[in-house]
């Protein structure tokens, strides 16, 4: 098997490979199992950046490096990767969250679930960090319940705290600092995503697995 | 320790060396000298690295004191800058005696000018990098009046041969032409020619995350009108939202994004845009 891809043309040194497979949790599985393979391989010296998203992988040479080989290497790759290869968890972090009040209610409804159901599929299936972007820290997490599946709130919120848990779409997501937003909130946690003086400055990374874990409920705010 | 007492800053006064390559998969943007090729020939004048931190002037307006002797050079968009009231000029390296006033004017083309000393500002630096990243929040925030900017250490080597002055393209014809590369998304368009065939203007709402443009609507291609699942951007990356009107990604771009990408401009042509001025003209030219 191999996975069916397409390079596509994304600045100097900068190759976009889009993955072509039509469904898309397994484009997303294929581009990280792809983006596992480049890091493991001596390409990813060659490399500024490699940076998963839904369904491509960008990869930025540094200067000098043929962008031929660049091209040449990662076919090579994803010719010995399966889209349905899973990708081992690197890692697991488990999050503390304080459920209740915010979109608890909402996604109840939106799901036909009861509140704790809801936060009861939220943590019983661990999720997986697909790729990062929106803010520093954030990590878009994957392969959660399948009914947790809800649109984001049709008005975003002008005020998201620090270390909001959320879903929209198929990902779950915690705010790293306080931003607008639109995901819809089941809680809070007080965990540190980003701390820009550690080393990585990232807690989650892609491939990193995420366990949420209830502390308490609180009360409807 | 020599410091730069800042007496104004202009509109928008900020820290940049070349930014932080690299974090991108964890949401961090490049950020960094909106004109690459001035902070690096700022550096070049002074013989030092391209590490140091300078200062991004927009639009002029910038007044400092020193408080020793320092070396410095100015470079990108041309101030007619003095010190003490004399003239002094841009694209050579200079020396501000200690008590001396550095005055920025407005530059009567270009956007951006780039103060560099000798040593560096010598700021915190995070991330490997001492620049303002005004989209992700990171590094020192924008130069306020009253800020003492503190100046490293000098290092003992040059890292250049000193070069005494350094020729500069004479003013630009207008309508700036941009070389760009195609971008992934070039076939999602009805028309790509009609990106070429543009006058396009820089709109007001532009800053260091990007230049927005306004001219003709680009049309999609019927058969790509569906939404497009987020994906990786880089700096020049011409990117297209409903309305047709095209925002060129500058060094404080998101790292992802959700539009269709028609081009991607070279770094040298990123460099030119980053020049342009609220309602200046530019083109765009697919290279060979």
């Amino acid at each position: 098997m191999t996975l069916p891809l397409r390079l596509l043309p994304c600045g100097t040194g900068g190759v976009l490979v889009e993955i072509t497979e039509p469904d898309p949790d397994r484009a997303l599985r294929a581009v990280l199992a792809l983006a596992a393979a480049v890091r493991r391989d001596p390409l990813a010296g060659d490399l500024v950046d490699l940076v998963p998203a839904a369904r491509t992988l960008l990869l930025t040479a540094r200067p000098g490096v043929a962008p031929d080989r660049l091209r040449q290497r990662v076919v090579a790759l994803a010719d010995r990767l399966d889209p349905g290869d899973p990708t081992p968890p690197q890692r697991t972090v488990t999050i503390e969250v304080e459920y209740g009040g915010w979109d608890l209610a909402e996604v109840a409804d939106l799901t036909g679930l009861s509140r704790s159901e809801v936060i009861h599929a939220h943590t019983a299936t661990p999720w997986q960090v697909a790729f990062g972007g929106f803010a520093p820290g954030f990590a878009y997490l994957i392969g959660g319940d399948p009914r947790l599946a809800v649109p984001r709130r049709t008005e975003p919120r002008t005020r998201v705290p620090q270390g909001a848990v959320g879903l929209a779409g198929r990902f779950s997501g915690v705010y790293p600092r306080e931003s607008p937003g639109g995901w819809q909130v089941l809680g809070v946690s007080d965990v540190v995503l980003w701390n820009p003086d550690a080393v990585p400055p990232a807690l989650l990374s892609p491939g990193t697995q995420v366990r949420f874990r209830a502390v308490s409920v609180s009360r409807t705010r | 320790m020599t410091e730069f007492d800042v007496l104004a800053t202009g509109p928008l006064t900020v820290l940049c060396d070349l930014g932080r390559p690299g974090y991108a998969t964890v949401g961090v943007s490049p950020s960094g000298a909106a004109d690459r090729g001035a902070y690096r020939l700022g550096q070049r004048l002074l013989g030092q690295s391209y590490d140091a931190a300078a200062l991004e002037v927009t639009l002029g307006g910038l007044s400092v004191r020193s408080s020793g002797l320092v070396w410095v050079a100015l470079t990108g968009a041309e101030t007619g800058a003095t010190v003490d009231g004399r003239p002094v000029a841009a694209g050579a390296p200079f020396v501000l005696q200690p008590g001396q006033l550095l005055r920025l004017g407005r530059p009567r083309a270009g956007l951006r000018t780039y103060l560099s000393v000798r040593g560096g500002f010598g700021v915190p630096a995070v991330l490997g990098s001492r620049s303002t990243d005004l989209l992700s929040g990171l590094g020192p925030p924008p130069v306020r009046r009253g800020d003492r900017l503190p100046i490293g250490p000098v290092p003992a080597e040059l890292a250049f041969a000193p070069v005494d002055f350094a020729v500069t393209a004479p003013a630009r014809p207008e309508p700036t032409e941009l070389a760009t590369g195609p971008g992934p998304r070039l076939d999602w368009f009805a028309d790509p020619t009609q990106l070429t065939r543009t006058r396009w203007t820089v709109s007001s709402d532009s800053n260091r995350v990007g230049v927005r443009l306004q001219g003709t609507a680009l049309r999609r291609d019927p058969a790509h009108l569906g939404e497009l699942p987020s994906e990786p951007l880089v700096r020049g990356a011409i990117q297209v939202p409903p309305s047709g009107q095209p925002v060129v990604f500058l060094a404080d771009h998101p790292v992802t994004g959700g539009y269709p990408v028609i081009g991607v401009l070279t770094p040298e042509a990123t460099d030119l845009i980053a020049q342009a001025r609220p309602g200046d003209l530019v083109g765009f030219r697919f290279r060979a």
